[in-house]
């Protein structure tokens, strides 16, 4: 297979230059890559939000839940639950996993359920055309806050590492290769990956220059070290435009998996009639 | 004796819910049909609980406000249900901590404390006790009161059985429930008789966090999800409850949810993207006093109309209200049955007294339910989630499906499920959605949607749980029944045709509003009276009567 095939007659609306089409680049290849080495396309389901992100999954020829905002994880956890032997990959903005469906994020790592999670972090509000986020930086000034936030950003990453989640990355839209490196790893990972993208929105929160001048990729960092990673993490705040942007893998650890664990009763000879009947016996 | 009754009441923590169902037990075994109503407020331990077990030689599915039998474990319970009592009533009471002075009803004291102690027994065994002294004053056989607790309970059943020995000891037979000769029947909840039915029509998972009155449903669904191969999960909040099912829905596994009104509000947004996304999804949506936190633990039916119109945009729905626990069984597997042969949200719209009230369950009584396989694709061509039919039904594939993509979306979509903004598939996809309604309504002329029972010019209006305390009052006045159980798509031809020979209609809601009347009023029928009752309490028959005779007279 050939990433062109995973196109569809969808026609792209994003802004030229978003950041979003390195993301869709990026998975197109790492998707045909997968297939070709026996992870078999129709196994795959990719699940979204709302908001620019979202419009992915309209782009890839794949089995796909376009969800509502902020819900993309719920979605994510049954279908694995259902069916484990798929291979679920999420995409989901930073007003959407971090704002509205901020609780789902948080359990989704609590439990370390085998999931993709890719944060398409612009650290703005696209479709509706320029408000702040969760990690917008403090002071930023957009239609909802002229006067700039008040508030300072989250570190997504470091709440993933304090929530439970075994795989963290951090990629940026100006380094495809490093990208599909991140999601190859983070979708072969079992457990809850999380990678946090640095995507550029070319309309409302232009950050390349600033991004171009700041991010490294780590060198030999111990990624099974939980100090080391909560170091490396909190090296940059996101707040602050002056300081070295780590990119690369901060964590990989295995742990036990909520899917894994969860129950999946396999009854084949089930005979559901004389169950019930057992048990209005026992009301009696 | 047309039914029997008795109170058995105490503090939260006395285990008065488990000492009602005991209670009912016993007559059941002696061949009576049994409805239990239990009084609780939300709290865990204290307060006041008390259960009202009235048993008959017919089915029934409402309680009576005046008692034959109080059962005391503490002052309270005579304080506050003196007026319950008749003058033949008679009053079981722990003599140890209750003064029944200047009551001339007759009664029995047990020493309940002194024989804990002699047995080193902990408190929670005053109930066997004194449930022990029940059979004995009222004609028991022990050994049908030592087959139930051996039967029910799991722990300590030697010391068990000696304490109620004790209490069957020190009281006296003072008259004698008649054994009757009909057969005995399990006697199970509404929200175990939903999960029996969900069961039945091959419900693979369920999803819900907890709340009162639906949180029993959860326990039951966790208890049995090894036994029938169930996925049950308890999320972060209702959001995800109602996403997840459509996780369930979206890869072939058929899903429902449980909650109350402040739960279905979160779910909301959810239920929407189901109408959109044509994905499949059963709600039991146990209604409670509102607004808001409203009364936690008591009944309502203040939530037709949030239910008929939740989610934003127009789709299609099913929306169902048992009456009693053969209906809750039947309807409960007709709803998930309907929700996947429509792929549309289904709702039991059920409540307190329907979720948590006990009832004698006969399957004969339940209608005969199966498990129906819904439209499956035929693996021809290229698989679109979408398809236009004239039923407006797409028929499944779920991932993986070799060579084909499923697509689901929640914006709108053309069939292969790619969103769009055209304004000719936005209209033409709504329709579709549409043509699902017209072939449901269409379907459901097949069954018995809106129930009749007895005759008579003057017709009682009603739906849900009020059926059992209708159709007994009605019997004594000579009304006609009209029983609602479907309610969305609203059955109007056979409301209509029901009404016919009808001269007055008397609508019965425990709601302050009478949202059943509103919505038959949409349909051109005439109310004629409302009696409608709104403190969170059911419909006792004296209620009913009473305020039945003031609107007729």
């Amino acid at each position: 297979m050939n990433p062109k095939e995973l196109g569809t007659y969808a026609k792209n609306t994003w802004c030229p230059g978003c950041g979003n089409f390195s993301i869709l680049n990026s998975m197109r290849t790492v998707l045909t890559e997968l297939d070709n080495e026996g992870v078999p396309l129709e196994k795959v389901v990719l699940v979204s939000g709302i908001g620019c992100h979202a419009k992915i999954v309209d782009y890839l020829n794949v089995n796909s839940f376009y969800s509502i905002h902020g819900r993309t994880l719920p979605v994510a956890t049954s279908i694995k639950l259902a069916n484990p032997d798929l291979e679920v990959i999420c995409f989901s903005g930073d007003g959407d996993s971090l704002a509205e469906g901020l609780d789902h994020l948080i359990f989704a790592a609590k439990r370390n359920i085998d999931l993709t999670f890719i944060l398409h972090n612009n650290r703005v509000y696209g479709l509706t055309t320029g408000q702040y986020t969760p990690t917008s930086p403090k002071g930023f000034k957009g239609k909802s806050t002229p006067m700039g936030t008040l508030e300072l950003p989250m570190n997504p990453p470091e709440l993933m590492l304090a929530s439970g989640a075994t795989y963290i990355a951090r990629g940026y839209t100006h380094g495809i290769d490093l990208l599909k490196r991140l999601f190859k790893e983070a979708i072969l990972h079992r457990g809850f990956s999380f990678v946090d993208v640095l995507q550029v929105c070319v309309s409302y929160f232009n950050m390349y220059e600033t991004y171009n001048k700041w991010v490294y990729e780590l060198k030999d960092n111990n990624s099974s070290s939980y100090e080391e990673a909560h170091k490396i993490i909190k090296s940059w705040n996101y707040n602050d435009s002056e300081l070295p942007i780590p990119l690369g893998k901060f964590y990989e650890v295995d742990a036990p998996r909520f899917d894994q664990e969860f129950p999946g009763y396999d009854i084949k000879s089930m005979d559901r009639d004389v169950m019930i009947g057992e048990i209005l016996d026992n009301f009696i | 004796m047309d039914s029997f009754s008795t109170l058995i009441g105490g503090i939260a923590g006395d285990g008065i819910n488990e000492a009602g169902v005991t209670v009912g037990r016993l007559f059941s075994h002696l061949g009576y049909r049994i409805h239990m109503y239990y009084d609780y407020p939300s709290l865990i331990r204290g307060g006041h609980n008390f259960s009202i077990v009235r048993a008959s030689n017919k089915k029934i599915g409402a309680y009576k406000d005046m008692m034959d039998v109080i059962i005391a474990l503490n002052q309270d319970t005579i304080e506050k249900h003196k007026h319950r009592l008749k003058e033949d009533s008679f009053v079981i009471y722990d003599s140890d901590r209750i003064r029944i002075d200047g009551q001339k009803t007759k009664s029995c004291g047990l020493p309940i404390s002194q024989i804990l102690k002699d047995e080193d027994a902990p408190p929670i065994m005053r109930n066997s006790c004194i449930i022990g002294g029940l059979c004995r004053v009222a004609g028991i056989r022990w050994q049908i009161l030592e087959m139930v607790m051996k039967k029910h309970i799991p722990k300590q059943i030697e010391l068990n059985l000696r304490v109620a020995q004790r209490g069957y000891e020190s009281a006296v037979e003072s008259f004698k429930i008649d054994k009757l000769d009909y057969p005995i029947y399990p006697i199970l909840t509404g929200n175990q008789a939903i999960g029996l039915g969900l069961i039945k029509a091959g419900i693979k998972a369920y999803i819900a966090y907890p709340m009162t009155p639906s949180s029993s449903l959860l326990d039951f669904m966790a208890r049995n999800a090894s036994n029938f191969g169930l996925s049950v999960v308890h999320p972060e909040n209702e959001i995800a409850v109602m996403l997840m099912a459509q996780g369930f829905a979206y890869a072939g596994q058929k899903a429902a949810v449980g909650t109350s009104g402040g739960g279905f509000c979160l779910m909301t947004e959810g239920l929407s993207m189901a109408g959109m996304a044509e994905l499949p999804v059963v709600i039991l949506m146990g209604q409670r006093t509102g607004p808001s936190t409203g009364l936690p633990t008591y009944t309502a039916q203040g939530d037709l109309h949030f239910v008929l119109n939740a989610g934003q945009g127009e789709f299609p729905r099913f929306v169902v209200s048992p009456g009693d626990a053969e209906e809750a069984y039947y309807w409960a597997g007709m709803a998930l049955n309907m929700a996947w042969k429509y792929q549309i949200p289904a709702i039991i719209l059920a409540d307190k007294s329907v979720c948590e009230g006990l009832y004698s369950f006969c399957p004969k009584d339940a209608d005969e339910l199966q498990e129906e396989t819904p439209a499956f694709w035929n693996g021809n061509g290229k698989y679109n989630r979408y398809m236009y039919s004239e039923t407006g039904v797409s028929p499944l594939a779920f991932p993986p499906t070799k060579g084909q993509v499923v697509k689901v979306d929640s914006y709108a979509h053309d069939e292969y499920g790619i969103t769009t903004e055209d304004p000719k598939i936005t209209s033409s996809m709504n329709d579709k959605r549409f043509a699902k309604e017209r072939a449901m309504t269409s379907y459901l002329e097949n069954f018995e949607t809106v129930k009749i029972y007895g005759s008579g010019k003057i017709a009682l209006l009603t739906w849900g749980s009020n059926k059992g305390a209708c159709i007994e009052v009605a019997k004594k006045f000579g009304l006609t029944v009209i029983h609602v159980l479907v309610l969305s798509p609203f059955p109007a031809k056979k409301l209509i045709e029901a009404l016919k020979s009808i001269e007055r209609v008397i609508d019965v809601e425990c709601n302050s509003t009478g949202q059943l009347a509103r919505l038959a009023a949409c349909h051109d029928v005439k109310i004629n009276e409302k009696i409608l009752k709104y403190d969170g309490r059911p419909f006792s028959i004296e209620d009913l009567d009473v305020k039945l005779s003031e609107v007729i007279a």
